[in-house]
Formats: structure tokens, sequence, C-alpha cells
């Protein structure tokens, strides 16, 4: 039998539907690669039992000839910011180690009622604060791929969710959940030449996902090809009465629908995007996209997204803002963990809690989001920052007017050596510079691999739709994928 | 304007009074999750995923919370807000799960409104006032501490967290402790008229934050005022008030200053004493809740809210001294309560079904009746009479035989307190136990004309001008007739027959 992990979601779904093989070969198959990857550190903890147990009830439903859901037989891994019941879920943070919740987030149980099974809890940036996965309590993830300039550095699989990124690209997982609030999930997919769907806002509940910035938090698939983040991006999305920002629309067949005809259509070209000092090579791959849009039959034309450069200080005081309010609840009282030094009070318990649970880089988030609440500052920053926020949804407002979807690079840069930007925060968060915008407008927005690098490193081509148009998103990303024939993948070294 | 008045060492003060009252909302479940809401369950055992604030736990509002506090703005002649936004009050408690408070700064669902205080000449209350309303806004409560249950750490129960509470903040329009007391009591009817509060004080469904001031009479400027913090009975109100007037006006002549702060009021004491300082007060970063969209109420939704208010207390007052003819003495007292007017009410359309008059002709007796006498007979009864035999068919049977003369005011009497120990029939009790008056002119006749004949000098000295001799021959009729004969009989027969 040839490698099952090389098999994407849709191919192993159809596969066990055909008894082409099983759904537990399949689970068994990943879950000795996810064994044998420890190095990688994408995962906080494995779960192969139930990627098993999963495998199982869908090969016995298929032997009792019931219907199969959209996922069946398709293990995946599941970032450790959704909660799952009696599975440890800590959003890679020491305050919430060995918390494991009583319930299920919206997002897993349907892709566990749609047949899916997990292979483990991914790492991630601790509480998905990060563009590095280097802030989580659990240690670095190493991406997969490494430079071919002999530096034998280990690169950063991006971040937030570095764990879901390293998997798919490592082929530990067809595919794996991830989220975005500002970038991680296209950030991470980037640099690790795979495809990542964030959809719009309140396309996934947010119920159940330990929050970060609830405005912008929005879940989304991470798979190695555009049909296969359309197939789980299905099941994995609509409404849900327990999230009241949850979209109360009907959802779309993406992956039936997916055509990469793009005649009539127009391509967007933001000029604002086109920064100083940015990446030759980003360029150039960007120029391939716009080549290959318009060999798929789009029309490309310049808009203008005149706001773009207040995206990024706008984001970085209204995520942290409602970050320092979302954290407030790890205080030791109810759950997690608690540091009660010999004889203090209740103030001292919080401090001695969070100084001890919460990462230098939450802690920072935490500041700066109180800073610019409190009272005399409200207004120069949070106030400020909301006008922003409306005036970039205006600006894409105005873009949609005069095209169908937007193409974008995906990140400034490729994948960096880990500890590269550690110590140097707004060089970090510069890394967000293209992925920002449509987070703080709530658009759908993806990331498709492009090219490799002159030192072998994927990059990767973003496109943002209109709102609810997450097809022309998934359309445009596979006239891309089709046309960059980008079949690279990482060598094994771990 | 209040006559209040303060004497000082230095003048005469005068007080401002603002009150902020929290209301319980009455619903079965909580504002942001399905948790149950009843009072006095087992600790925690009320509280679900969203009231503890587990990871990734999200609010979403319950519709009936927000019902209840659209219908009380509308019973306070309010402007609604049909859009209006949830904000979060950040700070860090033990019984604050969440770590902020689910509130309303900016845009209240319920804007301005007012409620009118009745005049009360004793409580130093002239004649009636408006008392306006800048907001109501509706927010979650917190939980409760417990530090008696162990002896080094305190325990949380977090059943009351995220139960719904109204926020009503009054504007700085009371100038006595008589008004604030009247103010919660009109506040507290009208919540209970609407059914959006059940008003109880004791199990603190609601409660006010006083805020006081003092001036010297004749000054505009307001001064700096305290905020009296979870005073849980109009009594208390009254007399936190009444200690922070003393106090303030102490510390100004003595040449102090009054320090803008949180006071707590002790019950045990009725005084006051400080709880925080305005330098030491928290930084609540209020910011709009990212967790929940703006609520936006459609014309449907208003339209039903409207059409469900029951008649309020003012108006149910007017008229039931316009229509039904009652003294305002009894149409206040009828209205103050929702029990009491319903048992009022029921009553009163019992009677008049079982006489066949309109209501306005039997009002006055149900009202004296609900008031005075069936309260007189219960209380003097206590514990030997069961309620459940009071019913309305009951009651309105003996005042049937009342208004037609079978019984006396005291045979009633007599007879209800038959009816409550026992459960029997009036009617039957009235023959029975002869609880009857003797109407039958011919026993009367016999009896008047057996005394005329033993009494012949009075009945010269009578038909002779003594006209005060009347009340005799009553009196020996009604003797002779064991008090059972029906007096307006007794009076007429003796009228025809003493000439």
């Amino acid at each position: 039998m040839s490698d099952l992990t090389l098999l994407g979601v849709k191919a192993i779904r159809d596969g066990v539907a055909a008894g082409d093989f099983t759904a537990r070969e399949v689970a068994e198959a990943f879950n000795a690669n996810v064994a044998a990857a420890s190095e990688l550190n994408a995962f906080i903890v494995t779960t192969p039992e139930h990627a098993l147990a999963a495998a199982d009830a869908v090969d016995a439903k298929r032997a009792a000839g019931e219907e199969l859901g959209v996922m069946a037989g398709v293990p995946i891994g599941m970032k450790d910011l959704f909660a799952t019941r009696g599975v440890q879920t800590t959003a890679a943070s020491a305050i919430l180690e060995g918390f494991k919740p009583e319930y299920e987030s919206t997002v897993s149980q349907k892709l566990w009622d749609a047949g899916a099974g997990m292979l483990g809890k991914l790492n991630l940036d601790q509480f998905a604060m990060g563009s590095s996965n280097e802030t989580s309590h659990f240690g670095n993830v190493a991406n997969p791929w490494k430079a071919n300039d002999g530096s034998n550095n280990v690169l950063a699989p991006g971040g937030s969710s570095g764990g879901s990124s390293a998997a798919v690209a490592a082929r530990l997982a067809p595919a794996a959940t991830g989220t975005d609030t500002g970038g991680s999930i296209r950030q991470p997919a980037a640099f690790t030449g795979i495809s990542g769907i964030k959809p719009t806002y309140g396309r996934c509940s947010r119920w159940g996902i330990v929050a970060f910035a609830s405005s912008l938090d929005q879940a989304g698939p991470m798979a190695r090809s555009v049909e296969d983040c359309a197939v789980m991006l299905g099941a994995m999305a609509g409404f849900d009465p327990k999230d009241s920002t949850s979209l109360d629309a009907p959802v779309p067949d993406w992956a039936g629908a997916l055509n990469a005809d793009l005649r009539g259509k127009k391509v967007g070209i933001p000029k604002e995007y086109r920064m100083d000092g940015t990446d030759a090579e980003i360029l150039a791959s960007w120029d391939d996209g716009i080549a290959w849009l318009k060999d798929a039959g789009a029309e490309v034309v310049d808009v203008s997204l005149p706001h773009t450069k207040y995206a990024l200080p706008a984001y970085y005081i209204v995520a942290p803002a409602e970050a320092s309010s979302n954290l407030a609840r790890y205080d030791g009282v109810r759950y997690g963990l608690r540091d009660l030094p010999e004889g203090a009070g209740l103030q001292d318990m919080y401090a001695a809690t969070r100084a001890a649970g919460f990462g230098p880089e939450v802690k920072r988030r935490i500041m700066l989001g109180t800073y610019v609440l409190s009272a005399g500052f409200y207004d120069a920053y949070y106030t400020q920052a909301m006008k922003v926020r409306t005036l970039i949804q205006r600006d894409f407002n105005d873009a949609f007017g005069e095209c169908d979807v937007i193409l974008a690079p995906t990140t400034p840069t490729a994948a960096f050596p880990l500890g590269d930007k550690l110590d140097d925060p707004l060089a970090m968060y510069l890394n967000d510079v293209f992925s920002v915008p449509a987070s703080l407008a709530g658009l759908p927005a993806m990331s498709v691999p492009s090219r490799l690098n002159a030192k072998g490193l994927p990059l990767g081509l973003q496109l943002v739709g209109k709102a609810m148009d997450e097809q022309m998103v998934l359309n445009a990303g596979l006239a891309i994928e089709q046309r960059a024939g980008f079949d690279a993948a990482p060598g094994k070294w771990w | 304007m209040s006559n209040y008045r303060i004497e000082g060492a230095t003048g005469t003060w005068e007080v401002v009074i603002g009150l902020e009252v929290h209301a319980q909302v009455t619903s079965n479940a909580k504002l942001f999750s399905g948790a149950s809401t009843q009072f006095g369950a087992e600790p925690n055992s009320q509280v679900s995923l969203v009231d503890a604030a587990m990871p990734g736990m999200l609010p979403v509002p319950n519709r009936e919370c927000i019902r209840q506090a659209v219908r009380t703005g509308m019973a306070i002649e309010a402007q609604i807000n049909a859009w209006s936004r949830f904000d979060r009050k950040n700070y860090f408690y033990a019984d604050l799960p969440q770590g902020y408070q689910i509130s309303q700064l900016y845009h209240p669902l319920v804007g301005e409104g007012q409620l009118t205080i009745e005049a009360d000449e004793k409580a130093g209350i002239p004649e009636d006032k408006v008392i306006r309303i800048e907001r109501i806004h509706v927010e979650q409560d917190a939980g409760k501490l417990m530090h008696d249950q162990h002896p080094t750490m305190s325990y949380v129960d977090l059943n009351r967290t995220g139960v719904a509470l109204m926020e009503i903040v009054s504007r700085p329009d009371m100038t006595s402790p008589a008004e604030a007391g009247a103010y919660i009591r009109k506040l507290r009817a009208i919540l209970r008229y609407v059914g959006s509060c059940d008003g109880n004080m004791e199990e603190g469904s609601m409660r006010a934050d006083v805020n006081v001031s003092v001036r010297k009479v004749g000054d505009t400027e307001l001064g700096t005022r305290t905020e009296t913090k979870n005073v849980n009975s109009v009594r208390f109100v009254m007399q936190a008030i009444e200690h922070e007037v003393r106090r303030q006006i102490d510390v100004l002549e003595d040449g102090g200053q009054i320090v803008q702060e949180t006071r707590l009021f002790d019950p045990n004491t009725g005084t006051t004493r400080s709880m925080r300082s305005k330098e030491d007060a928290h930084d609540y970063r209020y910011f709009p809740d990212p967790d929940l969209l703006p609520l936006e109420l459609d014309q449907d939704f208003l339209d039903e809210c409207r059409a469900s208010l029951p008649e309020l207390p003012d108006a149910k007052r007017a008229r039931y001294t316009g229509e039904l003819g009652l003294t305002d003495y009894n149409a206040r007292e009828l209205t103050a309560e929702v029990e009491t007017f319903a048992r009022f009410e029921t009553l009163l359309a019992e009677t008049a079904k079982a006489l066949g008059k309109p209501e306005a002709k039997v009002a006055t007796p149900v009202a004296n009746w609900s008031l005075s006498v069936a309260p007189g007979v219960i209380k003097a009864l206590g514990d030997e009479g069961d309620m459940a035999n009071a019913t309305p068919a009951r009651q309105a049977a003996i005042l049937k035989m009342q208004d037609a003369g079978e019984i006396s005011g005291g045979q009633a009497k007599e007879i209800f307190e038959i009816v409550l120990k026992t459960g029997r029939e009036p009617d039957e009790i009235a023959e029975t136990d002869g609880l009857k008056q003797v109407s039958d002119t011919g026993a009367i006749e016999e009896a008047i004309a057996a005394i005329m004949a033993a009494n012949e000098d009075k009945v010269a000295d009578y038909r002779g001008g003594k006209d005060k001799l009347f009340g005799f021959f009553v009196g020996q009729t009604m003797k002779a007739m064991q008090g059972k004969a029906n007096p307006a009989v007794v009076n007429q027969l003796l009228k025809d027959k003493l000439g």
C-alpha cells in the first residue's frame, strides 16, 4: 500500500468510502508519523486513542452501510486553543496546564460529528499571541522546512498556529484546525508551504475556543490543498446560537462549487501593499500570482486601500485591549494554576498566579491592553483605533466596488530562524502587516503556497474576499494552486 | 420643595439625594446564561459554564430580561433606546469570575424617565413631586463571598453570578430622607405592578446606592457627595441619609472637607463608614463587549412590551377615587401593594356580580371590608384561621347578606371568623348558627308594643319633646330582640309607633 500519510483530506475520505483502505489504517499511519516527530514539538499532547476510536466508528458505519460524514476517516490535529472534553486544553499557557474541560468546542464537535478523529492537541503561541510559536509554554515548534544555505537553522513555523502548520507540512496530519486573529492561520501556512483559510468573521462559532481578541478571533482549516480547506471549512462553519456573533446564514457547499475559471472576475492589486523595502522575492511571487490569475481569465485592476498603514497600530491596540479583559478570568480562583504564597490574600494570589502563569508576550499584551483602556487614554487609543477599523472596513468596501477578490503577499518574508525576532517585538509584529487588515475588516482571507524562494523556503500568496464570499477566495486560490504547481515538501530531518 | 432643613452651628443646611437602585429582574434564567435564578438554592448549584467563566464560554442575551427592562422603562414613561450596547466593566474580585461585569455604560437600554411621589404632609412632603430618572441599564450581578465557612479561607457562591439587574439611576432630585423613602416605595410598587422585579429587599432583589451631599440653604452649587453602597431597606436608606447628612454637616462645620468616596451602611448602628476613597477608586476600563452585538429592538418587540403593561399605580389610584368613588386614603392603601389590589379587585368583581350591582356601587363597602374588617378578623384569629377558606365567593356572600340587611356588621365578622375556621358557607352559617338579623316586622312590632306598654311615662315624655329618649327605645328593642334585629327596621318601626 502506498503511504497513506501523503494523502489529503478528500483523498482519505473518498478512499475510506470506496474501501481502498480503512479509516483505522489511516489513523495508525498518522499516529505513527506523529509519534516519530516529537523533535518538531508540534503537539502538546497526542491522542492516538481518539484518532483510532473515531476511525473505528467510521469503519463500522461504512460496514453497516450508513452514510458517512464529509470528514469521515480523516484524522486531524486540533489547535490547543479549542476546548476538547476530557483532553487537556492549555492555550499553550502554564496557567491552564492540566486543565481538562468538561465541554467540547462547537467547531471541534462539528468535526467529530462529520467523522474526523483527533491525533492530538497542537502547539501554538501562548493564548495565540505570537507570530513564531516561540511564546508557547510548551516550547518552540520547529518548522519542518530548512533553508538550503547550509545554515541548518531551525526555522519558525509561523504563529500562532505553528503546531498546526508544522504538523500538516510534515505529514503528521492531513489537516489541522487553526485560529486567526491577525494572521495566525495565513502566516504559518505561508511559512510552511500549505494552505489555510480564515473565513468571514462569524462563520465559525467561537464557543469553546479560548478567547484572545473576541472581535477578531476566527477558526479555520489548514491543509495541503485548497479543496481540502474547502471540505474542512464546510464541516467547521455554521450558525451557533451559543455565540452571539455567529453568522445566522446557511453554509454553502464550497467544495462542490469550487471553480478555477475566473473569466468575468476582477482581481484587485492594492498599491499600498507595495511597501518600501519589501523583499524582492516576495514581490516576484506576487507578480507570479497576478500572471496566474490573469491566465485563469481574471481581469487585474489596481485598487487602493489608503488606510493600510494604520492597520497594524490599530490592531495592536484593539487586540491587546480585548485580550487584557478576556484573560482576566485566569485568576487562580476556579481552575488552572493557583499560586497562593504563605499568608497571601486575594490580591497577592492574583499577582502570584498571573505572574507565574503567563509568559512574557502575554504579559506584554495584557499591559498594553490595560494601558490603552485606562481612564485618560481610552479615547486617544481605543476610540481612535476603532475609528481606524471603520476606515479600513470602508477601504475594503470601496475596493470591492471595483474587484471581486484582492491578491497580496501573505507575509513580508519567508520563515525566519527561531530566536531571530524574539527580542524585538516590533519586528515580530511587523510580520502581520499584510494579514491584519483583512482581520480588522472581518473578511475571508486565505494563504496558498506560490513558490520556493532562493533559499528553498516556501512563500505564500494571500487572497481576500468580500464578506461571506469564501467561494471567490477559494476559487482564486484554486486557480493559483493549479498554476503554481507547488508540490515541494520538506525533507525529513526529524 | 421639601421642608427638610437641618440647623447647624453655622446656619441652615439642606440635602441633595440621588439614588441608584439595583433591581433584580424577574426571570427564570440569568442575563447571559441558561442557569436558574431561584433564590436560596445550595451554593454553586445554579452555575453554568458561562457563569463560572470557563475558557471559551460566551454570553448570549436573555430576551426575557431585556423585555422586562424595556417594560419597566415604559412604566416610568422613559425613552426606550432601540439601539443599545453592552460594555465590560473590568475589575478583579473573587465574586466576579469573568474579571469584568457586563453592563451598559455608554448606550443604556432606557433613557430619561420619571415617577411621581405623592404628597404626604406628615412626612414633610407638602405636594406631589416628580423625580426624574436618568437611565435604566441592565447588567450582571456578582456572586457572594462567604467569610464564615472556614477559619482562614473565604468561600465563593456563584449562584447569583450573572443574574440580571436593572440599575435605575435617579437624578439628584430628592431633598429629604422621606422623599427618598417615598421614591423607593413608589419605584418598588411600579416594578411589582409591571412584574419586572419582585421588590423583595430582604432577599436582596432590590438594593440602593445612596448619593448624598449637603449645602447651605440658598447655595446653588452642589456639595461634594458620598455614595453609600448596597442599602437594602427603605428604613435603612432613610437612616443612612440622616446619618450621612449629620456627619457631612459636622465635618463641614468643623472646617473640614467632604471626601468623594464610597461608604458602607451598618444596619446595627445606623451609621455609615468609609469603604474606599476616590484615590483608590477602580479604573474600570469600560469598553464595548466584543462578545456581544449591539442590542437592536424592533417595533414588534416594543409594541408587545407596551401592550403587556398593566394598569400602573397612578392610573389605578385615579380610577379608584374617580370611577369607584373611594376615599384618597382607601385608594392609596389599596393600590400600595400588588397583592392588596389584586385581592380587592377580585372581591369587588365577585361582590358586584353577587349583588347584581355595578362595581362603583359596592366599591366602598368592599374597600372597607378589604382594608379593615377582614384584616381585623384575620389578625385576631391568628393561627386558628385558614386563609384558604376565605374564598372571594364566600366573602362576597357575607357582603351580600350585609348589603341586604340580613346580617349586621358584627354578625358579618362572626360569620367570617367561622368561615376562616371551618370553611363552611356563610349562608349556611347565618341560618344554622342564628347569625341573622330579624327584619320580620311582626316580631319587632311585638317587642316594641311590649316596651311601650312597660314605659308609658317615657313614651309620654318623648311625645312631649324629649327626642333623646329615642335611643332608649332603640336600645330596649335591640335588647329584647337579643341584638339580632335589623337596626334600620327597628328605627323605622319605632318612628312609626312613637309618632
